[in-house]
């Protein structure tokens, strides 16, 4: 069970190192596809997603640094 | 049918993308595995890993048709999420490892650590000692090879190039695997955070695009985009590293 649950643990851990920046990143998906929804605000959508996702990261490893 | 701009654009940065990750988590796999024939020899090891590659065979054959079965834009989105999670995730280690504020991977120090751990699990329970080796082997080639699977569906699957990026795959395996084979030591001279760091922003700037495609984004210049995203990933990551740059710390496994 134990090895079980750490093998479970290491493949979450594939995709999710730093809650934070998971967290940033999918909010980021969030505001994209909720601008994707609205008329004429597909580029829009685009924009969002590569800005927010150069923020998020680069807001992460500069706190990163900091701690 | 892919057309020739297709080919060029796509194609050459998902079998890269496939082939620079692979040689990363190949030559993590392989340390475990020389570690586990170096203490207990090749039996256990060559079993293990040998478990853990028809597992993940299996994987591939039980869970591949179905995503056929997946519409276009929920794979470009599901993958995308999935995709950015994992490029950020390995282009922030980079970012930190590359400015000295973590410390960098060593695959010595890690072979080490784990002869250490087998040494130390021999002396306490010596009857169970293949098996616990066989199964660090057959561990180590699933979570690596799992990595090496879901980045060649990932930057195959939405335009479909799996084919080419498999074989980009599994030319880094014969690389690692024959200089592996070949020095007998652990490949500690890949430059291990100098391939994740490009390998983070190619499957960043991917995991954008096919986000964006599931959006129906109508990116400017179609799949050019996708160089356009890199080159903004690298220029931020690299100016990152250049401003948050500090004296390196000691490696760790």
């Amino acid at each position: 069970m134990t090895a079980i649950m750490s093998l479970l643990r290491e493949l979450a851990g594939l995709f999710v190192d730093d809650g934070r920046l998971a967290l940033s990143v999918l909010a980021v998906v969030a505001l994209a596809a909720i601008l994707s929804l609205m008329p004429g605000a597909s580029l829009a959508a685009g924009a969002v997603l590569v800005l927010g996702c150069l923020g998020a990261l680069i807001a992460n490893v500069v706190k990163a640094a900091r701690r | 049918m892919l057309t020739p701009t297709l080919t060029w654009t796509t194609a050459a940065p998902a079998v890269s993308a496939a082939f620079l990750s692979s040689v990363v988590e190949v030559v993590e796999a392989f340390t475990i595995v020389l570690a586990v024939a170096t203490v207990r020899g090749w039996r256990p090891a060559a079993l293990g890993a040998m478990a853990g590659l028809g597992l993940l065979v299996l994987i591939v054959v039980a869970f591949g048709p179905l995503l056929g079965l997946v519409p276009l834009w929920g794979l470009q989105l599901a993958i995308g999420i999935l995709l950015l999670l994992f490029g950020m995730r390995w282009l922030r280690k980079a970012i930190l490892r590359q400015a000295g504020v973590i410390a960098l991977h060593d695959e010595e120090l890690a072979f080490a650590a784990e002869t250490a751990e087998l040494r130390e699990q021999a002396q306490r329970q010596a009857a169970r000692l293949d098996w616990l080796a066989g199964l660090a082997s057959f561990k180590a080639v699933v979570l690596e090879g799992l990595e090496v699977v879901f980045i060649v569906i990932a930057v195959g699957a939405g335009r479909g190039l799996v084919v080419p990026a498999s074989l980009g795959a599994l030319a880094a395996c014969a690389l690692v695997l024959g200089m592996g084979l070949f020095v007998h030591k652990p490949l500690a001279r890949v430059p291990e955070n100098t391939l994740k760091f490009a390998v983070g922003v190619m499957l960043s700037a991917f995991g954008v695009f096919w986000v964006g495609e599931g959006l129906g984004v109508p990116w400017p210049g179609e799949d050019l985009a996708i160089l356009a995203i890199a080159i903004l990933f690298l220029v931020s990551a690299l100016a990152a590293v250049r401003t948050l740059r500090r004296p390196a710390v000691e490696a760790v496994s």
